[in-house]
This record gives structure tokens, sequence and C-alpha cells, in this order.
């Protein structure tokens, strides 16, 4: 167990271990994608309320389910950075600020683009949505606190404080629809009860959420790999790897 | 598929502007979170490589010139 985290403290396990993980999941992620993308956009049929604009949710749930998931991957990096000075979780950290910027975008541009034909409006400051927009903020906040910083060990230090005092804002999503008189529909996929979603729809819907988990995972993993080099560019190993 | 001909699909009962051009954005993020660390990683690595060489390279001079160069402090 012990060998195992000193492992991933070494840079070039790391970027080693990363590399051969890609190999796989990078096509992997890339199919399921695909298939998913397409199921939702031509083999599903309409909702019998919101019609063809439904077809959305394929993007907008899974953007946004994962969206919050790398805010906590985010600020348990931050965690681990802050208390045992890991280089390696702050690099994870690093790497997921952008992803989870770029996802958090998307769930609210889809989100504003399915509101137009289901709600009448582009935008609404509902609770869920504006919460969105916070966790928008805090990922930009991260990227652009570490730019801010020529102090490495100091942007770290910041960019970890930030993403756990964020983290307040993601059971606040979450509950949102509960707690405050909301446009958003209550959650209609449950682990403790039936869920209200047809299975036909339900199961493409699984398919994206797993596809975008594999996105993140990717493209998280392929920003360690890119960071770790940056970093480590003046060792043996590096020159050796680079030099071939 | 769902819809019978390629024009409904790209219609969708007058939904299709809505449902393509959010599919078409999610695309282009895909893209750009798949595509951007690896032209970073390319970059780098050449960056890093003409390190290597310019290091190289001024070792190889360093040694031609040998013992004919004598720094100020030497004499």
């Amino acid at each position: 167990m012990w060998s195992f985290f000193h492992k991933l403290g070494s840079p070039p396990w790391l970027f080693g271990i990363a590399g051969s993980i890609l190999r796989w999941l990078v096509p992997i992620t890339l199919i399921a994608l695909a298939v998913g993308i397409c199921w939702g956009l031509l083999y599903t049929s309409p909702d019998f309320r919101q019609g063809n604009s439904y077809r959305i949710i394929y993007i907008h749930v899974p953007a946004a389910v994962v969206a919050l998931a790398g805010y906590y991957v985010m600020a348990i990096a931050g965690a681990v950075s802050l208390i045992w000075r890991m280089k390696m979780a702050d690099i994870a950290m690093k790497s997921c600020a952008p992803i989870g910027a770029a996802l958090t975008f998307l769930a609210l541009v889809t989100g504003s683009i399915w509101g137009k034909p289901t709600w009448g409006t582009w935008w609404v400051w509902d609770a869920r949505v504006t919460s969105m927009l916070i966790l928008l903020f805090l990922y930009l906040g991260v990227v652009a606190l570490y730019e801010a910083f020529d102090n490495k060990a100091a942007a770290s230090k910041a960019c970890a404080v930030l993403s756990l005092v964020g983290t307040v804002n993601i059971p606040i999503i979450y509950k949102s629809v509960d707690w405050w008189y909301s446009l958003h529909q209550p959650a209609t996929i449950k682990f403790t009860d039936e869920s209200t979603i047809d299975p036909s729809m339900f199961y493409p819907l699984l398919l994206m959420i797993v596809a975008f988990y594999g996105l993140f995972t990717c493209a998280m993993l392929m920003n360690m790999r890119v960071e770790i080099l940056a970093r480590e560019s003046r060792t043996k190993w590096v020159r050796k790897l680079v030099g071939g | 598929m769902y819809f019978d001909s390629v024009s409904a699909a790209i219609d969708m009962a007058g939904h299709g502007g809505y449902v393509w051009s959010a599919y078409f954005i999610s695309l282009l993020v895909i893209v750009y979170l798949l595509l951007l660390p690896r032209l970073r990683q390319r970059s780098l690595k050449l960056q890093i490589a003409g390190e290597l060489r310019r290091e190289a390279h001024a070792a190889a001079l360093h040694e031609s010139e040998g013992p004919t160069v004598t720094s100020p402090g030497e004499n």
C-alpha cells in the first residue's frame, strides 16, 4: 500500500502509467461518446411533452454531473497537496481546473439552448443555474490564481484553499432544486427509489455519463503528463525520453 | 433510426436548430479537451529537444576549442 503511494509520488512512474492508461481509455471513450451521441440524437423517441429539444439532455446532464464530480477530485487533490505537500497532487489539482471549467461552460450553454424552447428564455437566475455559474467562476478562479503567482508553492497553496472553500457550493447545486423554487425538474434518476425516467432514455443517458467520466479522466491524465514534462524538463529521465 | 428522413432528422420538428447547435458546441469542447494537451505536449517536447541540441552544440564547441581557450582569470 505504502509503496503504491511512493510510486504515485514519482513523476516518471506516473507519466508512464498515465500513458499506458490513455492508450486504451482514449479509444474506449471516443467510441462511447460516438455511440451515445448517435443513440441520443437519432435513435431515441422524443419526449412527449418537450418534443425533440429534450435530446440536449444527453449532453447537458453528463457535462453537469462530471463538472460537479470533477470539483471533488480537484478539492481532494488540493487537500492532499496542502496537507502532505505532494507534488503530484498539486499537478492533479492544476490539471482538473480547465477541464472542469470547460464542462461547466458546456452544461451552462447547452442548458441555455435547451431553456429557450422549453422555458421560453435563454437565461434565468434560477438557483441551480446561478450555483452552476458560481462553479464556473470557482474553476476559472483556480486557473487564474495559478497564473497570478510567480512562486509555484504559494500558487499551489492558494489554489488548494480556494478549491476547498468552494466545495461548499457543490451540495448547494445538488440540493438547489429541493431547497428553492426552481424551473429545473427534481432528480429523475434515483439510487434509493424507483427512477422516473423511461429506460429507453435512461440507457443512452447512462452511457453518455460514463463517456463523459472517461473524457474527464483522459483529459486530466493528458494535462498531468504535460505538466509533469514541463516541471521535470531539466531532469535526466525527461531528457532521455525526448532525446530518444 | 427514429426519423423517417435526413431532412426530418435535421429539422427535428422545429427543434433542430437548438439540438444540433448544442451538439456542435459539445463536439468543439470535446475536441478542445482532447487535442489541446496533445498539441501542448508536442510543442513542449520540441522545445526540450531544442534545448538539448543547443547544449550538445555548445559542449562540442567547447571541446573542439579545448585548451586554447583560457579565461582571463587564469592568466
